[in-house]
């Protein structure tokens, strides 16, 4: 992974830990054992905000950056994209096995159940 | 008027032909000729359809599709586009409403095409950006990445650069080692041939024709044939054994329910299924012969669409 991707994952996690909305100094400081310069904090933080993952609202002189959403919620929409729920999708991710309603569920259960009997 | 009627009998046999084609049963036999028989079966209906409408709205210059089209621009051009003039002198009202029609179906086909990609190309972007965040590797599972949620999946990320395959946790707890590597194996298998571009266009299509229940039946056929392709190349490294058991273990973990009505989609088999059966019990490959012939009669039927629309008739 290239380290520009390195450092937003780092912020982030910084973001998530914390819940309180940060300057690009706390999380620099958060960040201190990786001795980075003011301003590459503030790039990445940029990165961040225009990706649209951190929000950020002015205090005063500085901006103070929270995340947009949870970890959770951006998993659980890589999840939901990945699984074909949303219909105008289906063209952007290929998916091992799409979604499948009860009854596919069910059939397959029991084509597993049988499979899985000459092995014991 | 003669290739009018010429290009809407094709347009019709090609929308007949696509219902039989989906029942057929050979098409999982030779999953990539299957693929191209849907892409040729879809130009062939755009460029019949279109092609008929224009053979009858610009038969009155006599000189065919092709030469019409000129005529029509040159017309135009003579005219200041000015269309109740062109109707006035040349060609009729009806005529003139055939062209009209032609224009916005291309239209229409074109902009969905367009609209599609671009949509494709934002979503990929930021599944991208966010699974930079929260996505992390795992040296136990190679060429894979790995987002924590307890529900099964695993898919790929296509891309020019920067192509991933991502498997969910949920996923690592239900597969055992080798069938793990056969699901990454299907899945790179989809990024090495960029199956997502060959099936953008029938996205696009359904994007163009929402609520039109036939595109989505037929989108969904070359969604599963496109499946069997990267089945087909994944047992190549894998055993099929591998392969069907993970299938069956990810529909079987009942994890990804859809709340009802969302994929209301009734086939007289699971898709699954289909797969898991024609990985456990191999079906004959289609010959040498009759691939040649399949892809002959395409090639006939898009040499003589071209015709019609190039000689006046």
């Amino acid at each position: 992974m290239n380290r520009l991707g390195d450092l937003e994952r780092a912020v982030m996690d910084v973001l998530w830990q914390r819940n309180e909305p940060l300057t690009v100094r706390d999380v620099g400081r958060a960040l201190a054992d990786r001795d980075l310069a003011h301003t590459t904090v503030m790039t990445v933080l940029d990165r961040l905000a225009k990706k649209g993952v951190v929000a950020r609202d002015r205090e005063g002189r500085a901006w103070r950056y929270r995340p947009a959403a949870s970890r959770e919620n951006y998993v659980s929409e890589l999840m939901i994209d990945a699984l074909g729920e949303t219909g105008d999708r289906d063209a952007a991710l290929a998916a091992f096995v799409r979604s499948m309603n009860g009854n596919e569920a069910e059939a397959l259960r029991r084509a597993l159940e049988d499979t899985d009997e000459p092995r014991t | 008027m003669v290739s009018a009627a010429l290009l809407s009998a094709i347009a019709v046999s090609c929308c007949v032909a696509a219902a039989r084609f989906r029942q057929a049963s050979w098409p999982r036999r030779g999953p990539y000729v299957a693929v191209i028989v849907w892409q040729v079966l879809g130009l062939a209906w755009g460029f019949s359809t279109i092609g008929a409408l224009l053979a009858f709205g610009l038969a009155p210059y006599g000189r065919g599709v092709v030469g019409g089209l000129i005529a029509l621009v040159d017309d135009a051009r003579s005219h200041d586009l000015y269309l109740s003039t062109i109707a006035g002198t040349t060609l009729g009202a009806t005529q003139v409403g055939a062209v009209i029609l032609a224009f916005s179906l291309t239209l229409l086909l074109f902009s969905g095409l367009v609209a599609s990609f671009v949509q494709v190309l934002r979503v990929r972007r930021r599944h991208h950006d966010l699974l930079g965040l929260v996505a992390h590797d795992d040296p136990e599972v190679p060429g894979a990445r790995i987002l924590d949620h307890p529900a099964a999946a695993a898919y790929c990320l296509p891309g020019v650069l920067r192509s991933e395959v991502v498997v969910s946790a949920g996923a690592l707890e239900v597969l055992d080692r080798s069938e793990l590597a056969a699901v990454i194996a299907h899945e790179h298998a989809h990024l090495r041939q960029r199956h997502d571009l060959v099936l953008l266009p029938f996205s696009s299509l359904k994007r163009a024709f929402p609520h039109v229940r036939m595109i989505e039946v037929y989108y969904r056929a070359v969604a599963l044939l496109i499946e069997m392709c990267a089945d087909d190349q994944a047992r190549r490294e894998r055993s099929p054994k591998e392969l069907a058991m993970a299938l069956l273990r990810f529909g079987a973990s009942g994890t990804s329910q859809v709340p009802a009505g969302a994929l209301a989609v009734t086939t007289d088999e699971p898709e699954v299924l289909t797969r898991v059966s024609r990985l456990l019990y191999p079906v004959q490959q289609l010959s040498r012969r009759q691939t040649t012939a399949v892809l002959s009669a395409a090639v006939a039927l898009l040499g003589t669409i071209m015709v019609l629309w190039s000689m006046p008739l």
